[in-house]
């Protein structure tokens, strides 16, 4: 199985359009980063391929990591019925640059693509349809963005006297407890109480 | 008289219409009785299951699993086990194996009873309905004696399941599995060769191989048009090689063809449950590394380091190395899988989930097109939607 992969993953890198910038093997799965411009091209190659055939694009996601650059990592998971193979594609992007779209390649992108712009704010350029899809109508923010709260910033309640939902902003009667499982021991991150003290000397 | 020119008017189906199963909205642009085009609205079931998951430790998510399609919790839970299995790199036991497949396949059976039977109802047929659901009522008492939760059962767990199933439980699910096949027989006589049925299944809602390919589909949206495809075959996990067992494919890719897979999966599913109760092998059920899975309650009456263990891993919980992983596994609706990314601490860095419910309903539109409207009723029924998991 894993020699298949690192076939496959040596066949993408020498023969995808544009190049690619990673191949890795982990867990016996076969990932490959492709520069943004390209993903389209590069998904029309693989689906095409004689030695590829990944007929079906099962997924499109997104994971954010705020602290790079690019933050978010489109992340797109194939599968080949003839070959039995799985790869997945990654492209890196920010919140303001496109990643083209790749529905003129899969048709199941479509919505594939609004999900990850509704939760995640990463353009599509060239969706036929990029509205929101999961969130409410009218709704602001990208909700799987790490830097967007758990609770939301508005709660809705159905108001007996306007005789509608309104929309209100949300008040927690106690604060979403986040518990720091940071053991003393395994070097914290931060300063430990009482270790503030270390450096003043004593009075 | 002149003659008026009627333009085309929109229609809303659901979100409180009872063939839209469940909370879909669609919105349907019709000519007359024609569908000029069918854009379905969904989220209006959305809990934000990822994002909560990204709080909660690897224990925690589990529950979530079942919350998403209600109607098949195991086989979701199943993907995240093992998931998190790859991740950490444990080894379920045999016995833990075996007793997933039996439960994977009652889970099939109480999906399909469901879904067939809802089907029927959408075109007409009442019955089926009434004995479906004595059925399924009968199995979920099996998932209530290993979990004892009817549905939401949080049973399949990282390193294998909960609890070891109540003695003499294999012995009753052997001898219920003989009491079902008359029913689906029942069931088939009232609807395989009804005309009415047929009527509004036969050349409905028909997709080819190549555009159920292009457009995600899996499952038995995918069987019923003639790909055999099924994860159980293919990407064989947790031991359903050892099983022999045969993939009902379709012939023409309409509703009709998807009706006929399901039910012969039910039968498919018992002949893998029979195999399973006469070749269940002994040993523990779940891993026996008590860095993850916790200890037995007798066990922490007398040992302190068990103490222990129950108190870290239901606290803190267990730490995942850093990595990421993509498991899929034939649930009843098609391939559902999940994509975890782990960081290393001890909550999943992200869990995205692949629901087979979105693509089939994204098709809405490509398949409805120039039908009649009774025939995208017909259509959406066999997509087999749950909108826990369409929505998340």
């Amino acid at each position: 199985m894993t020699d298949a992969l690192k076939q496959l993953g040596d066949h993408i890198a020498q023969a995808a359009p544009g190049g690619v910038l990673e191949v890795e093997i982990a867990k016996n799965q076969l990932s490959v980063v492709v520069p943004r411009d390209g993903i389209a091209r590069v998904l029309a190659f693989l689906r095409d391929d004689a030695k590829c055939r990944f007929s079906c694009l099962m997924d499109i996601t997104a994971v954010d990591w705020p602290e790079r650059a690019e933050r978010f990592d489109v992340v797109y998971h194939l599968l080949s019925l003839t070959k039995n193979q799985r790869v997945r594609i990654k492209v890196r992007t920010d919140e303001v640059s496109s990643v083209p779209s790749v529905v003129s390649v899969y048709s199941s992108a479509g919505w594939y693509e609004r999900e990850t712009w509704d939760m995640y704010g990463v353009m599509f350029a060239d969706n036929p349809d990029l509205r929101r899809i999961l969130t409410d109508y009218g709704f602001e923010g990208h909700p799987l963005r790490k830097d967007f709260p758990l609770t939301g910033y508005v709660e809705v309640r159905y108001d007996s006297d306007q005789k509608r939902v309104v929309y209100e902003p949300v008040t927690l009667t106690q604060e979403f407890r986040r518990f720091d499982f940071m053991s003393p021991w395994e070097g914290a991150k931060y300063v430990l109480p009482g270790d503030e003290k270390a450096g003043t000397k004593p009075s | 008289m002149s003659e008026v020119k009627i333009a085309n008017y929109m229609m809303n189906f659901g979100p409180q219409h009872p063939a839209a199963h469940g909370v879909l909205r669609l919105v349907l642009e019709l000519d007359g009785e024609v569908v000029e085009r069918a854009d379905p609205h969904i989220g209006l079931l959305h809990r934000g299951t990822e994002k909560l998951i990204e709080y909660k430790t690897y224990l925690q998510a589990v529950p979530y699993f079942d919350r998403l399609d209600y109607v098949s919790p195991m086989c979701q839970e199943h993907a995240f086990a093992l998931a998190v299995e790859s991740l950490l790199g444990l080894e379920v036991p045999a016995r833990g194996k075996a007793i997933r497949v039996l439960f994977s396949e009652i889970t099939r059976i109480l999906n399909h009873l469901l879904n067939v039977t809802a089907h029927a109802l959408d075109v007409g047929a009442t019955t089926p309905m009434l004995w479906g659901f004595e059925e399924r009522e009968k199995l979920m008492e099996f998932y209530e004696q290993v979990s004892g939760a009817r549905m939401h059962a949080a049973y399949f767990r990282p390193g294998g399941v909960h609890q070891d199933m109540p003695a003499g439980m294999d012995a009753a699910i052997y001898a219920y599995c003989d009491r079902l096949l008359p029913v689906l027989d029942d069931i088939e006589d009232l609807l395989t060769e009804n005309r009415i049925f047929k009527q509004r299944n036969v050349d409905v809602g028909v997709i080819t191989p190549a555009d159920a390919q292009d457009w995600g589909f899996s499952g038995v949206m995918l069987r019923g048009s003639g790909v055999a495809w099924d994860l159980r075959k293919s990407q064989p996990y947790d031991g359903y090689e050892k099983f022999d067992f045969d993939i009902p494919v379709g012939k023409n890719g309409d509703c009709y063809d998807r009706y006929l897979c399901r039910v012969e999966e039910m039968r498919q599913s018992v002949k893998i449950m029979r195999q399973v109760i006469n070749a269940l092998p002994g040993g523990p059920v779940s891993s026996v590394d008590r860095k993850v899975v916790p200890p037995h309650r007798g066990e922490m009456k007398t040992s302190m380091e068990a103490l222990i263990h129950h108190f870290k891993l239901y606290t803190e919980g267990y730490k995942v190395p850093a990595g990421e992983v993509y498991t899929a596994v034939e649930a009843p609706k098609g391939e559902f899988a999940v994509y975890v990314v782990a960081d290393g601490s001890n909550k999943p860095y992200k869990c995205k989930i692949r629901a087979p419910g979105f693509a089939h309903l994204q098709a809405t539109d490509f398949m409805a097109k120039g039908t009649l409207l009774a025939d995208a009723v017909s259509i959406v029924g066999s997509m087999d939607l749950v909108f826990g998991e369409v929505d998340r």
